[in-house]
């Protein structure tokens, strides 16, 4: 049966065992697996483990293994985001993030489905079918992040990385009754990530509990010469956990808990906040009166920057090629059998948003409502430390139910695509359960003050014990 | 005279100058050193296109990049930034190619040249950087090619295009311009003219205040006269018969001399522009000072000097500055001869002898030219033999002597001896009667005449023989 253990439980189990054992014993679970999280078994991963029996390293991630999205290329592993236009591609380099981890001697399990190009909030637009909720198999893992995150809830890798566009971490997350974070923009590295929008997504990392998320953080985070927004900053974050938050000034924007959150949900947030209280902090009502443009801002931002970023899918150096007489059909037929509708959407859309004569309109107005949503939280976070509010309006919906109507998905990722458009970090931890099915409370904070949202996390975790909940099937 | 431009011909021009002196591509860190190798063999992630790889701003190409606007006396920019031009084409592996659009770098610059009536300022509407594409091979001809390969060893490497405003009135004017243009690219050490693709220009035609035409593909200097020649031509006869010209762009032919229609302006593409989100504005204004320090002397600024210095006529200092290469070579050439007439036979014999034979005064090295005059100026040849010695020296090799010698070039001793003998006798004609009246010295003396003129390469016993018969 697989079990949820987190990274000290796996370096125990390395001293009682070897690497070797445990990466087989995660494979096992993987080709057992009841969720389908994962696209591709990396055929290395034993090999690394060996190796790094035969260090004897006491780095922080020695031989614990991870699963990646697939969306960060690794080297010699495919990397296709789950797309059929991708088919066969295997990077000749690794992502910046896969090189630190590598070199901290992590074992990199192999690739996680997301929503094609992570293009969707369910996972259900990966070319190779969904991921599956380990708490209700009916039910999606959430997305686009959804293969680790149905990973991690299964047991079937202890940690996990995600990217997070408008919510992509936090939303399986949420739905899966685990930890993530979406660092603020410009800490991790993006070189190797394969952009779906490049100004707005982060590397984030996915696990069963605070302290995980701290630890892979310290090792993926930092700066990176080849990606121009990457930010000098130097942080410890397993380190920022440990202060209590006496103390702490909590802002609760009265847009996150509106009419259309599901009730229990709230009321799952509302023990949260309580909780914190508890724990010595306070908290006030604050508004992010742009709320309600974030959305449609986001969302002409993501797919115009994403109808360039699709442009070089175009068959000629690598992926699907479909036969046709001179270039220009053939690039037009490979992109019309390897996308799928979802991403054929978003191109269509952004390449309308960025036309000439629309442009001002569409583009450059979201542009503008973007710098509102910023000056929203920044005022916001002048006066409180950190921000709190349900991850997701809802628990995880049935698959199928929500994928037909675009809009009715687009509207899920309410509450986490404005931290997208200000670049601020924030966290997804559990809260409780609705229906059976797990809820996530979000944590924002300011700009490159992570330290505040794990130190919040830690301690509402360290109180409480919805962390300690486990889906059927799963010790 | 003042030139009527009697079609009204308004020329502007973009050009597109690869940046090929930088070690490395624009965004990568690919080398640039990719012109004799296999294809593909000079690529990265970044300049391939593969997906996740992210581009880097190769500051050495901003500050070249600055370095010419500073040279065509542009402004320099307080804030720059790169935005996306998409468009799709096999070379483009990003589908996309990363460029400037309403923040160039410098803009509002000015460059003199020779006009059809004298001075002529043509202004520099703006500079922008960008990444060059890779480069299509077709298998056999293009209408029965087999396929189409694509070299990837451009890709990414660092362009400046440059922008006129339209105010060239004739090709020779436009050829005049990319002349000058080339030759300060050259001085600002940026640029080598003489790699494959180096210089690629667009040119805007309208004449009688009409619509423009835009002319593409020009890959020379000698090109673009020729396609602007046939181009307002064809707007002229067009006009003639009654016709109208329309906006849209056109390809130069060059094998045939002709520009055809590519497209209308209906058909324009929409690049579609937008901020690159992979890169952040820079900020470059305050470098300007530390790199206007470190200009070097301007081809302008270097023939003023020509004149003051060595004295040379303001045509001759024109040619010799025209080319940073043969302007270092006169320089070395005058510190050894006579300034003003090595600038004679480096602008006028040197030059046009390697014109003529598309060769570059790398050809011929410097201490050979200093032989070659400095023979002429001792009369030892005539200017006519240094021109041959030159002309055999480009054609078959060899060095001044040797030539001299198997040519039977050198002035003959005794004509030397013999004309040196009547100067004398004509420059010194006290010294004759005196001899005449029976004073030895006096012969003694002209004597000594002979031998200071031939430099003591004449038989004293043979002068004075030749002296006496002369004289009497
Ligand atoms: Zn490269």
């Amino acid at each position: 049966m697989p079990e949820w253990i987190n990274i000290s439980g796996i370096r125990e189990k390395i001293t009682d065992t070897s690497a070797e054992e445990v990466t087989l014993s995660h494979i096992d679970k993987i080709r057992n697996s009841r969720t389908y999280g994962f696209s591709a078994i990396n055929e290395k991963a034993v090999e690394q483990a060996k190796e790094i029996d035969s260090r004897k390293t006491d780095s922080p991630l020695a031989g614990v293994p991870i699963a990646i999205k697939d969306n960060i290329s690794t080297l010699g592993i495919p990397t296709t985001c789950s797309s059929k236009i991708l088919e066969g591609y295997v990077p000749p380099y690794n992502a910046h993030v896969i090189e630190r981890l590598v070199d901290a001697g992590a074992v990199i399990l192999g690739k996680t489905k997301m929503d094609e190009f992570a293009m969707g909030s369910s996972t259900e637009t990966c070319c190779e079918g969904p991921a599956l909720n380990p708490w209700d198999t009916e039910r999606v893992a959430g997305g686009s992040s959804g293969g680790s995150a149905a990973a991690v809830a299964s047991g079937e890798a202890p940690v996990a990385l995600g990217s997070d566009t408008g919510g992509s971490v936090r939303s399986p997350a949420s739905f899966c009754g685990i930890v993530a974070l979406k660092p603020t923009y410009g800490t991790v590295s993006r070189y190797g990530l394969i952009a779906y929008a490049n100004s707005l997504e982060q590397i984030g990392p996915m696990g069963t509990c605070v302290k995980d998320v701290a630890t892979v953080m310290d090792v993926i985070a930092g700066h990176d010469p080849r990606d121009s927004t990457s930010i000098k900053k130097d942080m410890n974050y397993s380190k920022s956990i440990e202060k209590d938050i006496n103390g702490m000034k909590i802002g609760i924007p009265e847009e996150y808990l509106s009419d259309g959150i599901n009730p229990e949900v709230q009321k799952c947030v509302w023990d949260a906040i309580h909780k914190m209280e508890d724990l010595g902090a306070t908290w006030k009502s604050v508004s992010l009166p742009h709320t309600k443009y974030a959305l449609s801002s986001y969302y002409i931002i993501a797919m115009s920057e994403a109808s360039s970023n699709l442009a070089r899918f175009d068959g000629t150096r690598y992926g699907l090629r479909a036969e046709g007489e001179n270039w220009h059909v053939m690039a037009s037929r490979t992109r019309a059998e390897g996308f799928g509708d979802e991403v054929k959407r978003r191109i269509l859309l952004g390449t309308y948003a960025l036309s000439a004569g629309y442009h001002d309109k569409y583009y450059l107005k979201a542009l503008k409502v973007r710098t509102l949503v910023k000056g929203d939280f920044d005022r916001a976070l002048s006066e409180t430390d950190v921000l709190m509010g349900p991850t997701m309006p809802d628990i995880a919906f049935k698959l199928g139910e929500k994928i037909k109507d675009p809009l009715s998905l687009y509207l899920t990722d309410v509450n986490t695509v404005p931290v997208n458009l200000a670049g601020v970090p924030s966290i997804s931890v559990p809260c409780g359960f609705a229906d059976k099915m797990p809820v996530g409370l979000q944590i924002i904070g300011r700009h490159f003050d992570e330290e505040s949202i794990l130190r919040a996390a830690y301690s509402f975790e360290q109180n409480t014990d919805h962390h300690k909940k486990r889906p059927e099937g799963v010790r | 005279m003042a030139y009527n431009n009697p079609d009204g011909v308004m020329i502007g021009l973009e050009i597109h100058v690869q940046l090929n002196r930088l070690k490395t591509k624009m965004f990568c860190g690919c080398s640039t050193q990719y012109h004799n190798s296999q294809p593909n063999t000079h690529v990265c992630p970044v300049c391939m296109g593969l997906p996740g790889a992210l581009p880097v701003i190769n500051e050495g190409a901003v500050e070249a990049s600055m370095k010419v606007g500073l040279a065509l006396n542009c402004e320099v920019t307080d804030r720059t930034q790169f935005h996306r031009k998409n468009y799709y084409y096999p070379d483009l592996p990003k589908g996309y190619q990363v460029s400037q659009y309403d923040y160039p770098i410098v803009s509002n610059g000015k460059v003199v040249i020779e006009g059809e009536d004298g001075e002529l300022v043509v202004r520099i509407r703006r500079a922008h950087m960008e990444e060059d594409p890779g480069k299509m091979v077709h298998m056999g001809t293009i209408d029965k090619s087999r396929g189409t390969l694509i070299d990837y060893n451009r890709s990414g490497m660092a362009l400046l295009e440059i922008v006129t405003e339209p105010d060239l009135r004739s090709p020779k004017e436009a050829r005049r311009f990319l002349d000058k243009l080339r030759n300060i690219l050259e001085y600002l050490d940026v640029f080598d003219s003489n790699l494959e693709g180096s210089m690629r220009v667009d040119a805007n035609i309208s004449i009688g205040g009409g619509s423009r035409t835009e002319v593409k593909n020009i890959s020379s200097h000698k090109g673009a006269e020729r396609a602007l020649i046939y181009e307002i031509m064809r707007q002229k006869n067009l006009l003639r018969r009654g016709g109208v010209v329309t906006m849209e762009t056109r390809h130069f032919d060059e094998a045939r001399g002709v520009t055809t229609s590519m497209r209308t302006k209906e058909e324009e593409h929409d690049y579609r522009y937008f901020p690159e989100p992979d890169l952040v504005p820079l900020k470059v204004k305050d470098r300007t000072s530390r790199l206007l320090d470190t200009l070097p002397e301007l081809p302008d600024a270097r023939r003023d000097r020509f004149v003051s210095q060595y004295g040379v006529p303001e045509m001759h200092a024109k040619a010799l500055t025209s080319d940073i290469k043969v302007a270092d070579f006169y320089e070395m050439v005058a510190e050894k001869v006579d300034p003003k007439v090595a600038a004679t036979w480096v602008a006028d014999v040197l030059k046009g002898e390697l014109n003529y034979r598309d060769l570059t005064v790398k050809s011929f090295n410097v201490e050979d030219m200093v032989k070659i005059i400095q023979m002429v100026i001792d009369d030892r040849i005539t200017d006519r033999s240094g021109v041959e010695v030159i002309r055999t020296m480009l054609d078959s090799g060899g060095i001044p002597m040797d030539i001299v010698q198997q040519k039977g070039l050198m002035k003959a001793e005794d004509s030397v001896v013999s004309s040196a003998v009547d100067e004398a006798i004509k420059e010194n004609a006290a010294a004759v009667e005196d001899y005449m009246q029976g004073k030895e010295q006096s012969m003694n003396f002209l004597v000594g005449q002979v031998m200071k003129k031939t430099r003591g390469r004449a038989d004293p016993q043979t002068v004075r023989e030749m002296i006496i018969s002369r004289i009497k």
